[in-house]
């Protein structure tokens, strides 16, 4: 069974590791080196260039797009090395994430204590993906090209529930059931 | 005295062009096929949904052209050169990276390469290639295009084994490196492996058995083709799956290669390729 969410994540607690779910709504684009100014922007007091309480990052570096379309080609990237970043932006609201790949013990204790979402994504359905996209305007650092922050409409974009605010991992339990 | 064929770098730089905009399109229908079987063995209903999402994919970027995957990776070229071809016209290199350049551009594919590991400023362009040579008799080309994407390319490993470890012992590296790259190196994985040479020659040996046309035929030597089938079996074991959700397909081939080695040693390296496998030869 798929269910259909809208983004912002009202009730992130109702999700459990293994959910099929097509997500509507807004989400922020983002990858090492946008993280990595992130970090850099909090650590002297700036704000970040979109309201993080209540957001989705996608973990995305999209291809250009052709003229006519929204976005090129767009799948998850790997989210693990934004590891060290991750639990900053927990901490201040960040209430979603796409991406792919497992994260660390630090990321899932502070999505359990906050309340956050790891959905994964297919990297390899990356065109696919770029058709649940119906808008993309870039928002910040336009130097950084497909790392650039990208503030993006999705609209029945499929994923599985990864990591949810109770201790589930799909990666675990997943694996674990094939495992021989 | 053999006649020297004489080849204008314009037309390396050409196919380099093409190959670079068509191997990021579209899947070599042999990997396509790959992947089709991996759908009818796979026995999770999530895992033959990601198997149908893939073949979805593949169908749809190829009739559209636009990258299968974002990640447009590093342009691998192998570089088989008969001893008796001149190059004229200037720099082979630079014809090469010229290519690159003008693909990745028309294609509307990702610049994906900083120019020093440290300062991490993009080259713009997604050049340099990363360029193999090799040097046989006659003159014939050979080129092979490898689109590498980095994701799975992080998870691959090498480690100098001694010969007392032997066979057994490069079975359980090759598990062990599958299990700690788990989802994050987007399987159903294609395996290259390379054993024997040196440090750096099982790396390139490794990359190159990824190339292997068709995708997941059997080595030539019945040894190693009986190694590859074990080496299958034992990593679909894991039960990773399709994308990492669990599932009883893991990998769709494992390509191994191997040249003499020192009595003192025993190179093994393991190259990851995921799902999205992409790669072309043309002969010039």
């Amino acid at each position: 069974m798929t269910t259909s969410l809208s983004l912002p994540l009202e009730d992130p607690a109702s999700l459990h590791a293994g959910d099929s779910v097509l997500l509507n709504g807004i989400v922020y684009t983002a990858r090492d080196a946008a993280h990595a100014r992130f970090a850099e922007a909090l650590s002297v007091g700036e704000d970040l260039p979109f309201e993080v309480e209540g957001a989705t990052i996608y973990f995305v570096g999209p291809t250009p797009a052709r003229p006519g379309h929204v976005i090129g080609s767009a799948g998850p990237t790997t989210a693990s090395r934004c590891d060290a970043y991750s639990p900053m932006l927990v901490e201040r609201g960040l209430r979603a994430m796409i991406g792919k790949g497992r994260r660390s013990q630090d990321v899932k204790d502070s999505m359990r204590s906050h309340g956050c979402v790891y959905f994964g994504a297919i990297e390899g359905t990356a065109a696919l993906l770029s058709r649940c996209i119906t808008s993309a305007e870039i928002v910040a650092y336009e130097d950084l090209g497909a790392e650039a922050v990208r503030r993006l409409t999705i609209e029945d974009f499929p994923a599985l529930v990864v990591n949810d605010t109770h201790g589930g991992d799909l990666y675990d339990d997943g694996p674990a059931r094939w495992r021989r | 005295m053999p006649e020297l064929r004489t080849v204008d770098v314009a037309e390396v730089e050409a196919v380099v062009r093409k190959l670079c905009v068509e191997t990021n399109h579209a899947l070599r229908a042999d990997h396509v096929a790959a992947l089709e079987r991996g759908r009818l063995a796979e026995e999770s209903p999530t895992g033959r949904e990601v198997f149908g999402r893939l073949l979805e994919n593949a169908r749809v970027s190829a009739a559209e052209q636009i990258a299968f995957c974002q990640d447009t990776g590093y342009a691998v070229v192998f570089l088989t050169i008969g001893q008796d071809v001149h190059f004229t016209g200037g720099s082979l290199a630079e014809a090469i990276d010229r290519g690159v350049a003008e693909g990745y551009r028309d294609g509307y594919l990702r610049a994906s390469l900083v120019r020093s590991p440290v300062d991490r400023v993009n080259t713009g362009d997604n050049t340099p290639a990363m360029v193999h040579y090799d040097l046989v008799p006659g003159g014939g080309i050979e080129l092979t295009l490898l689109v590498k994407g980095a994701g799975c390319d992080n998870m691959s490993a090498l480690r100098m084994l001694t010969p007392a470890a032997g066979v057994e012992g490069m079975k359980r590296f090759v598990v062990e490196t599958i299990e700690k790259a788990g989802p994050s190196a987007s399987p159903p994985v294609t395996v290259g492996i390379g054993m024997g040479g040196t440090f750096d020659g099982a790396a390139v040996l490794a990359k190159w058995a990824l190339t292997r046309d068709p995708t997941g035929s059997p080595s030539p030597d019945p040894e190693l083709a009986e190694l590859e089938a074990e080496l299958v079996d034992a990593i679909n074991a894991t039960g990773i799956g399709p994308a990492g959700f669990g599932g009883t397909v893991t990998t769709v081939a494992v390509h191994v290669e191997a040249y003499p080695t020192h009595i003192a040693a025993f190179p093994v390296a393991i190259n990851l390729d995921c799902h999205s496998h992409r790669v072309r030869s043309v002969t010039l």
